[in-house]
């Protein structure tokens, strides 16, 4: 089983509703933070961290030797990343996608791999629950080939529960395809209805069943309520504002642990996920 | 010897497109006779990254030795330098009007790129 937590836009308590679900589930779950550009799920579960490691994309370098500035590479290359002006080859590291394409054509075998990092992907656990998180190295551009390595370091044999960045665009869509839920979280205010329409469409196109978790749930202006009645969304949770909430939340720590009645509602939250995934009536929910 | 104008139209007369990499159009022009030849960029301009680096390598291929236009891209200024291609920014006007300033002297030739790339 594998849910995918997203927002709209971020700040909704996607990361709360993430951790927090992990920890009412316990062992049999493994929390998977693909927010790789901002990744903050650590500060709530308090992993112990066992091991890191890079994670490198491959890349042309070119042996100017044997290149006979033939330009096969680049004229190959869809992504710009190669460059052949005069008898110079360049390439453009944050350019490339990885293909190997270039490194197929070059008839004078000039094309060797070398790595361009990613970012770093961390595993460690807290009471027996896994944890994974990727970080994007400052200055790459490209979150989806990394997010796709983190979620390959899943194990199939227990619950996945990823983090999602915020968003509708690729590195959105990287964390939640092929998931067997999408567990949206937002608020009720304008703005965040604004933006879970646009990821309630990105969702669509995946077909993959969701539900809603409504953060924060007596502010703002409601509106969210009749969006998802008349979408057809079953909202499966309701945060209310509540000053304890928020101060557990400042203070870095886990809902779950400093109010256990919350543990109870996170273990039912999962109970209707997991029905809502395997019956096909879950599954007409984000299909239209 | 030839120069690159990035320009909004296939004419001297037409105004110089402030952009390099999506340009619609760049003129490759004698400064000496005024025969020119222009050159369609609308290739690169539908590119969804790396549209300087292409248009400095058909610049390049065309044998000009300057390049005036509005902005340049850090990646374009690579190739170009590579390319041993000056650079002049932050024309405007005509074409015309850009050769003129050119074939006087009033040009100060960039040493390196002035927008940050977008893709
Ligand atoms: S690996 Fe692919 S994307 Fe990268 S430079 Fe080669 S052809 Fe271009
Ligand atoms: S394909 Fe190989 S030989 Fe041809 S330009 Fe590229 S690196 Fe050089």
């Amino acid at each position: 089983m594998i849910i995918s937590v997203a927002s709209g836009k971020g700040g909704t308590g996607k990361t709360t509703v993430a951790t927090n679900m992990a920890l009412a589930l316990g062992e049999k779950v493994e929390l998977l933070d693909c927010d790789v550009e901002e990744p903050n799920a650590h500060l709530f579960l308090k992993p112990q961290i066992t091991r890191t490691e890079k994670v490198e994309t491959p890349i042309p370098l070119i042996d100017l030797e044997k290149c006979t500035a033939c330009r096969k590479c680049s004229d190959i290359c869809r992504f710009n990343a190669i460059a052949v002006v005069g008898k110079k080859v360049l390439v453009f590291p944050e350019l490339c996608h990885s293909c190997g394409g270039c490194m197929v054509v070059c008839p004078e075998k000039a094309i060797v791999e070398t790595g361009r990092e990613l970012g770093t992907i961390s595993y460690g656990h807290r009471n027996g629950i896994r944890f994974i998180n990727g970080r994007l190295r400052v200055g790459e551009a490209m979150s989806p080939p990394l997010i796709r390595k983190v979620r390959a370091a899943a194990d199939p044999e227990r619950v996945t529960i990823i983090d999602a960045p915020p968003g509708t665009s690729c590195p959105v869509i990287a964390a939640m395809n092929g998931a067997d839920f999408i567990l949206m979280v937002t608020e009720p205010t304008p703005f965040g209805l604004h933006d879970l329409r646009l990821a309630v469409g990105a969702v669509r196109v995946l077909g993959i069943p969701c539900g809603l978790v409504v953060n924060r749930s007596d502010i703002g202006d409601q509106k969210v309520f009749a969006y998802a009645e008349s979408e057809g969304l079953p909202i499966l949770m309701t945060i209310p504002f509540d000053r304890r909430i928020a101060e557990i939340y400042s203070r870095g720590k886990a809902i779950v642990e400093e109010m256990p009645e919350w543990k109870e509602r996170f273990v039912d939250l999962y109970r209707k996920i997991e029905a809502l995934a395997t019956s096909r009536s879950g599954a007409s929910q984000c299909v239209k | 010897m030839k120069i690159a104008v990035t320009s909004a139209g296939t004419q001297l007369e037409s105004e110089v497109d402030p952009r390099f990499g999506r340009a619609r159009y760049i003129l490759i022009v004698d400064p000496e006779t005024l025969a020119f030849e222009a050159l369609d960029n609308s290739a690169n301009v539908s590119a969804f990254q790396g549209s300087g680096i292409s248009a400095a390598t058909m610049v390049s291929d065309k044998g000009a030795e300057v390049l005036l236009t509005g902005y340049c891209g850090p990646k374009a200024y690579l190739t170009l330098d590579a390319a041993g291609i000056k650079v002049v920014s932050d024309i405007s006007g005509t074409v015309m009007d850009a050769v003129n300033a050119f074939k006087n002297g009033k040009v100060t030739y960039a040493t390196e790129a002035n927008k940050d790339s977008h893709w």
